[in-house]
């Protein structure tokens, strides 16, 4: 495949690709055999909205251990400096691993009903 | 042209070895493939090919057909040209992969040498396999004889590549009666083929490592219904598509192809509606009732996914009665699968001939000249009412 024609594909398969993430894609504007014509392209896709529950963190609690930073399976703990900085909550599927992993003694993160109001998360989500 | 045809030759083959070239020719990038009688020849053919180093495929001796067409729908999805072959309970045992593969929308071509499924078992000739077949979204070509396999096969690459098409498609032949039966078959020379077929090109290779792609990911509620539409819009798209290369094969040939083949249908009153190789002996039959002065004509049904139903109506709608013959038994308690849907294409037409299915040859029961001249004149028989309380009538069997 010449050096045009690859871009020339990507170009294509963007375009392609955007339309398909487009929830209201109708079925002619759609790869053929739902193939997914592009690379990492789970980055578009937020898993936050499965979240019924959400850690809330308590930073004077916080021995800054990294166990929640380890453990989280969508890397959702901001680190900075050796410090935890909070929780981006936009692919946090609540699944409380986090809050597991925490010791015991030091119990600085909980979690909460996610109609309750929080405070102490680093991100939007 | 009359170069192409010095450069045509004739071979006396079996049905298995006119596809088996037919798949030397197409020269896929892999063959994946488990034997299951009566397909075994084409495939233990093509292992030859690949030993002798005649053909340069990868060809992965697999464990079941199962396996045979995962192997393949897994080539395909890489960008290699596949091809793998079957016959009755190893189709059946593929039924998973068959829907796999068209919702993936791979041109994967396979050879299916049509026999009864199990039970009780039984090796020989019927349509129970690729009927059963018939929704899980392949093209479905049936060929009456050695050299419509042969030529089927190798058009079958061109249908199922097609960028507007990109579906798989099965090419049937009757087991043993085709497959193991010798006949003189015109084989174009490598070159024809090689250039009729053109190059493989999957626009979503797997191996092309510049463009990381995901094949066959989940779909829910938002978007599989979506896909499926499309799949659809495929099938309706194959028949203009199965036209053209039936056509363009018709110019390197002289033998050219539709979805139907109509024979002696002109002035015809009563006819007969048939698939595969019956349809040899029924031209014969149709032959003697003309020349006793009958008024007799056969639609061949070549391509039965799509169902060409439109065509079906426009010829059939000049008859006064049609026998349409089935090799499988739906077991709806209404006929055969071919019947249902010959009937229902009928339906919206203005002159709605009467209608009656004959099931015959089930477990490669033979069905001879007599049985079908005795069906053509039964059809002859039918009035209005007549029809009602023998819609479904089987032919040969033992009362």
């Amino acid at each position: 495949m010449t050096e045009s024609s690859q871009t020339k594909n990507l170009l294509k398969d963007h375009v392609i690709i955007d339309k398909a993430i487009e929830p209201n894609a109708g079925w002619r504007d759609l790869p053929i055999g739902a193939v997914i014509p592009k690379g990492g392209t789970s980055r578009q896709f937020t898993t936050g909205d499965w979240r019924t529950i959400r850690p809330v963190w308590s930073p004077e609690k916080c021995i800054h251990c990294h166990r929640c930073w380890l453990y989280c399976p969508d890397m959702c703990w901001v680190s900075e400096d050796k410090k935890i900085q909070g929780v981006d909550l936009t692919n946090c599927k609540g699944c409380g691993i986090c809050a597991n992993v925490c010791p015991t003694k030091v119990h600085a993160i909980e979690m909460h009903p996610e109609d309750t109001k929080t405070e102490h998360t680093a991100g939007e989500d | 042209m009359a170069l192409q045809e010095k450069l045509t030759k004739t071979a006396a083959l079996t049905g298995n070895e006119a596809a088996a070239q037919a798949m030397r020719q197409i020269h896929p990038d892999v063959v994946a493939a488990y034997p299951i009688t009566p397909q075994t020849e084409i495939v233990q053919l093509y292992s030859t090919f690949v030993n002798d180093g005649i053909v340069h495929t990868e060809y992965v001796a697999v464990e079941s057909e199962h396996s045979a067409l995962s192997a393949t729908i897994g080539a395909a999805a890489a960008g290699a040209r596949s091809m793998t072959a079957t016959s009755s309970n190893g189709l059946a045992y593929m039924w998973e992969m068959l829907y796999i593969a068209a919702g993936l929308r791979l041109p994967i071509v396979m050879p299916v040498v049509n026999r009864a499924l199990s039970g009780p078992i039984n090796i020989h000739c019927d349509h129970s396999d690729t009927m059963g077949a018939r929704d899980a979204g392949w093209i479905q070509i049936y060929s009456e004889n050695a050299q419509e396999m042969y030529d089927n096969l190798i058009q079958a690459v061109r249908i199922a590549e097609n960028p507007d098409i990109m579906l798989p498609v099965m090419v049937t032949m009757d087991g043993f009666i085709i497959s193991h039966g010798m006949e003189n078959v015109e084989l174009l020379p490598d070159r024809a083929v090689e250039e009729f077929i053109g190059e493989y090109r999957y626009p979503y290779a797997l191996l092309d490592i510049e463009n990381p792609r995901t094949i066959g990911p989940l779909t829910l509620q938002d978007f599989y219904f979506e896909h499926k539409r499309a799949q659809a819009d495929a099938v309706v798209k194959a028949k203009t598509v199965i036209l053209k290369v039936g056509e363009e094969y018709g110019q390197l040939t002289d033998r050219s192809y539709e979805l139907i083949e109509s024979y002696r249908m002109e002035d015809a009153e009563y006819a007969l509606v048939v698939l595969g190789s019956t349809a040899g002996t029924a031209k014969y039959v149709i032959d003697e009732l003309r020349q006793d002065g009958e008024k007799y004509g056969l639609v061949k049904i070549r391509v039965c996914r799509p169902f060409p139903a439109v065509r079906l109506g426009e010829v059939l709608s000049r008859v006064t009665a049609v026998g349409v013959m089935d090799r499988a038994d739906s077991f709806s308690g209404e006929g055969g699968p071919i019947f249902a849907e010959v009937r229902a294409a009928l339906y919206g037409v203005s002159h709605r001939p009467h209608c009656i299915n004959y099931i015959y040859g089930l477990g490669g029961r033979d069905i001879g000249p007599d049985l079908i001249r005795s069906a053509a004149l039964d059809i002859k028989s039918l009035k209005d009412g007549s029809e009602s309380d023998s819609l479904v009538r089987y032919l040969g069997v033992r009362e």
